[in-house]
């Protein structure tokens, strides 16, 4: 077992990060205050090959691990989270499920683009009526014909409104509950298909989150995805995946608060020393640095199954809800170390702080992660 | 096109620099990068293929860490590298040096080689000018824009207070000044192939010379640490009072106005 | 056997450059001490008249090579005239200023020589055994280096401002030997053509004495003008930080820094300039800096000899205006 990262994950995360630190963190604050979507951030990485990571080549991505991918998300993430979600749920929610359920066909017409980054990728699950309890969906589709008609609305979608490739859930037969749900590839720009609501957040403001309205939208039947029935399964599988991303995230904003306190502490003085000196601020930067590495190593242990297809619900959602406590923690203690100046917007740990809070909340809250967990351990 | 870049792998110049308990240049904990400069030449290079087609070669010396370097320029695009290492000669002098690099050059066609103007560890700013000469090919140093047609080049070259416009025949060596473009990030995929591409290791004995074939031209060189500045006066009061105080200050006390 | 210490002058436009006239002057002061003969060589087009400034410099002789081909510097022609030279004479030392002509001829001149360089030198000392000792500055003047040449002749560039410039003294005779241009046709493969200088007033920033430098602080390329008048009541250059100029808000020609230019001037005011080790590189070696910056922990304070702590859109112009009472 090696915990050492090899060569070539070495040159990758370099690469992340000088791009990140160079490209993406200058503007970061701004496009935070502004809630604006980092558009042309998003086609750098598509030409860096950051938005198929982990697809084969001969589907426009990389052919790289997990490993490589959370080392991406991570990078972004310590400099500006709202656009490491927007990879995140880009490969993982849209691509992904694509790649594990989609037809040779889809794959060519819809994967490719994504793969490249040509094209971006969202996820529609989430409803008004079904955050945590997906079998509350309401949104409907029926076949006609050789088209499917899709009516409902889907709230909180991450790049809703600029992705142009939508991966969504709608339930055929209510009678049957989550084994009667669907889910179909939908493309922008589908008559029927429109935005709502741009949801204004505590965090990650500049990832676009949207409501997606679907009014007597036709779309072909090959846009089912899987059989009909599965959907529930692909979106659950698809999240098992997906929080791998969300974990890499969460973890790139601890990674980020840690080192500005630490940065901090050594410049700033007070009682004659500067705050690394004391103990008591020691000991609090001891601990952010002892649970950032608990949950890159947890973060890496999902990674290693992943890449090796093996069952990987359990130990993503332990690196989940760990990373992003662990997040929450690191980041409101930044504010903490640096004191008034923290809590204003002329430092970025109040940015991290805020944007670390979704991440115990979106693709599966820390509770259902933890019911993730002892579903697997109570069935052993 | 045959295109060869000379490589040199430096310390990232947010370095700090510790003298070891020999007075050597302590390299434990340094961050290794390619030279700055070195990325504009690479970057030019991979222009050039795109353009005319080819290979980049590059060429680089020093120990085995230096293949971490080789293999990030050729996550870029580069397509083989080839590392002299040869513990025999240490720490070689400039003159050395681009005896070697002449030695290994000679061994593969090029019609053009790129370096950067400078290292930033030794500041030298010789090598890559000595080689051309020792190869007996042109040289053009600083170059900040390059255009090739007919195996010649125009090359916009920077000059103090100014620029000038060189017309040179190929093959020639020409050094990158900052500004000459944007170096590429490695992609995903570049750094995925960088792995299968060739490093070819030489030693001297590979190159038909010996370390008694290069005495030292110039001395061992003896290092020091510069004495630390120290915050000198603080000027308070308002602004018009300060100004004048520095005013007065600059003209009586240290008499630079 | 006395063979000399050579000072290879830089004249542009038959305008002998600064540098040259601080390598003679302190040339001088090591033929005074060595009894080696000062010799001053100037290769160009119409330079005869240029022989009684080098004298009046110190120099003892002065070998002048009068070619068209030599009117402008070209790295092939200056480097086959003084190789052929250099052999034939045989001097001690050979010194040339680090100016852009100096750092693209004197790597080339000692490869051909077959002997070692020191390049950009801030310190040259006589010495018993190598002649010449050097230091000069490495790791962006993180570090130096003490080098000497165990070969001759001795080749380095020294770095402009480095030397002092001896008063002139008319009286000072120099013999005048005029050579023919010998240069190798091989050498004549890069051609130049075409010379654009830039027109400005302000001295150029690697040999400025004063230089006023901008950083982050300008918070815009409009704000420069608070600078530039400011720079033409004392004579001075502008610099500019890296921050600046990624930012666009000056041309790169003006960074001062590791990845811009080396400057060693005798005033150094930074104005909004955080002082990252990187900008250090390119002016640490200043005699006096001055920093202005709103930021009380701005790095920079912790090496300027002068210090203000306040907003440099208030005070460069009230500084201006002490000036021009000054003078």
């Amino acid at each position: 077992m090696n915990f050492e990262l090899n060569e070539d994950h070495i040159m990758m995360r370099k690469m992340v990060r000088d791009f990140a630190e160079e490209e993406c963190a200058p503007g970061s604050e701004e496009r935070d205050e502004k809630e604006e979507f980092p558009m042309e951030l998003w086609k750098k990485c598509g030409e860096l090959g950051l938005a198929g990571i982990t697809f084969a080549e001969e589907y426009g991505g990389v052919g790289a691990d997990y490993l490589s991918y959370a080392i991406t998300i991570e990078e972004l993430s310590r400099v500006d989270a709202s656009l490491g979600v927007t990879i995140s749920a880009h490969s993982s929610l849209c691509a992904n499920p694509i790649n594990l359920f989609g037809t040779e066909e889809q794959k060519q017409k819809y994967l490719v683009p994504l793969a490249t980054g040509e094209k971006m990728g969202a996820f529609g699950l989430t409803e008004a009526m079904a955050g945590s309890d997906a079998s509350g969906t309401r949104t409907t589709a029926v076949k006609e014909g050789n088209e499917y008609v899709i009516n409902g609305s889907k709230i909180f979608i991450t790049n809703g409104y600029y992705a142009d490739t939508y991966v969504i859930t709608a339930q055929m037969d209510k009678s049957k509950g989550n084994k009667g749900i669907a889910a179909f590839i939908l493309e922008k720009g589908t008559p029927g298909f429109t935005f709502g609501k741009k949801e204004k957040k505590m965090g990650i403001r500049s990832s676009a989150t949207y409501e997606l309205v679907f009014e007597n939208c036709r779309i072909p039947a090959e846009n089912l995805l899987g059989q009909e029935g599965q959907g529930f399964k692909i979106a659950m599988t698809t999240l098992d995946y997906g929080r791998i991303g969300i974990a890499s995230q969460a973890l790139g904003i601890a990674q980020g608060a840690y080192e500005q306190a630490l940065k901090y502490s050594k410049e700033r003085s007070q009682f004659g020393k500067t705050l690394s000196q004391l103990d008591v601020i020691q000991f609090k930067l001891a601990d952010m640095a002892l649970q950032i590495e608990a949950a890159r190593l947890l973060v890496y242990q999902a990674c290693d199954l992943a890449t090796k297809h093996k069952p990987v619900s359990k130990y993503a959602a332990m690196a989940k809800v760990f990373a992003a406590e662990t997040a929450n923690k690191v980041a409101t203690q930044a504010v903490q170390i640096l004191g008034g100046y923290g809590y204003t917007r002329d430092y970025p740990v109040e940015r991290m702080m805020r944007d670390a809070k979704i991440t115990e909340i979106y693709e599966g809250t820390s509770e259902i992660q933890r019911i993730v967990i002892a579903a697997n351990i109570l069935k052993d | 096109m045959n295109i060869v870049v000379c490589l040199k792998q430096t310390f990232d110049t947010e370095a700090k620099i510790v003298l070891d308990s020999n007075g050597k240049i302590d390299s434990n904990g340094v961050n290794l990068v390619i030279n700055p400069y070195d990325e504009y030449a690479v970057e030019e290079a991979l222009k050039l293929k795109e353009k005319f087609g080819g290979e980049v070669t590059l060429v680089s010396m020093g120990s085995e860490r230096v293949q971490e370097s080789i293999r990030t320029a050729l996550a870029m695009g580069c397509d083989k590298g080839i590392l002299v290492n040869d513990p025999s000669i240490e720490n070689p002098d400039e003159w050395a040096t681009s005896e070697i690099l002449a030695k290994a050059v000679s061994q593969i066609p090029y019609d053009i080689i790129l370096a950067g103007r400078i290292a930033v560890d030794d500041g030298s700013s010789q090598v890559a000018i000595r080689l051309a000469d020792a190869l007996n090919i042109p040289s053009v140093s600083s170059i900040l824009k390059l255009e090739i047609e007919d195996n010649k080049g125009t090359v916009t070259r920077e000059i103090d207070g100014g620029t000038e416009l060189i017309e040179v025949g190929l093959p020639a060596v020409l050094t990158a000044q900052k500004g000459l473009n944007e170096p590429r990030y490695p992609s995903m995929m570049g750094i995925m192939k960088a792995k299968k591409k060739e490093i070819k290791v030489l030693t001297l004995a590979d190159l038909g010379m010996s370390a008694a074939d290069l005495p030292r031209k110039m001395s061992i060189p003896k290092f020091s640490l510069p004495n630390a500045r120290t915050a000198g006066k603080k000027i308070s009061g308002e602004a018009a009072e300060a100004a004048q105080e520095l005013a007065r200050l600059l003209r009586e006390e240290a008499k630079v106005i | 056997m006395a063979k000399g210490i050579w000072i290879v002058i830089e004249q542009s436009k038959l305008e002998i450059r600064k540098v040259s006239l601080e390598l003679l002057s302190q040339g001088r002061i090591i033929a005074d001490k060595t009894g080696e003969p000062l010799i001053a060589v100037i290769l160009g087009k119409g330079v005869t008249d240029l022989a009684k400034r080098v004298a009046a410099y110190g120099a003892d002789k002065v070998i002048l090579v009068d070619d068209d081909k030599l009117a402008d510097y070209t790295t092939g022609a200056y480097t086959s005239v003084l190789n052929k030279l250099i052999r034939k004479e045989e001097p001690q030392a050979v010194l040339i200023g680090n100016t852009a002509v100096g750092k693209d001829l004197a790597p080339r001149l000692a490869q051909r020589l077959g002997v070692g360089m020191a390049s950009d030198c801030t310190g040259m000392e006589n010495e018993e055994e190598s002649f010449l000792t050097f230091k000069r500055p490495i790791y962006g003047g993180k570090a130096f280096a003490q080098v000497a040449s165990n070969v001759r002749p001795v080749v380095a560039t020294i770095r402009p401002n480095t030397f002092p410039v001896a008063a002139e003294d008319a009286s000072h005779q120099a013999e005048v030997v005029n050579e023919t241009a010998d240069i190798d046709p091989a050498d004549l493969r890069a051609i130049v053509k075409e010379i654009a200088i830039a027109t400005s007033q302000r001295p150029e920033l690697i040999e400025a004495n004063i230089i006023i430098s901008g950083g982050r602080g300008m918070k815009g390329p409009e704000n420069y003008t608070i600078l530039e008048e400011c720079a033409d009541v004392i004579g001075a250059a502008v610099g500019a930080s890296r921050a600046a100029v990624d930012a666009g808000w000056i041309e790169q020609k003006f960074q001062v820094g590791q990845t811009g230019k080396t400057v060693s001037p005798t005033l150094y005011i930074a104005c909004g300039i955080s002082g990252a080790i990187q900008h250090l590189a390119g002016m640490g070696s200043s005699k006096v800096i001055v920093a202005i910056n709103k930021d009380p922990e701005a790095n920079i304070f912790n090496l300027a000899d002068y210090s203000i702590v306040g907003d440099l859109f208030e005070i460069i112009p009230l500084l201006t205006e002490e000036f021009k009472k000054l003078s």
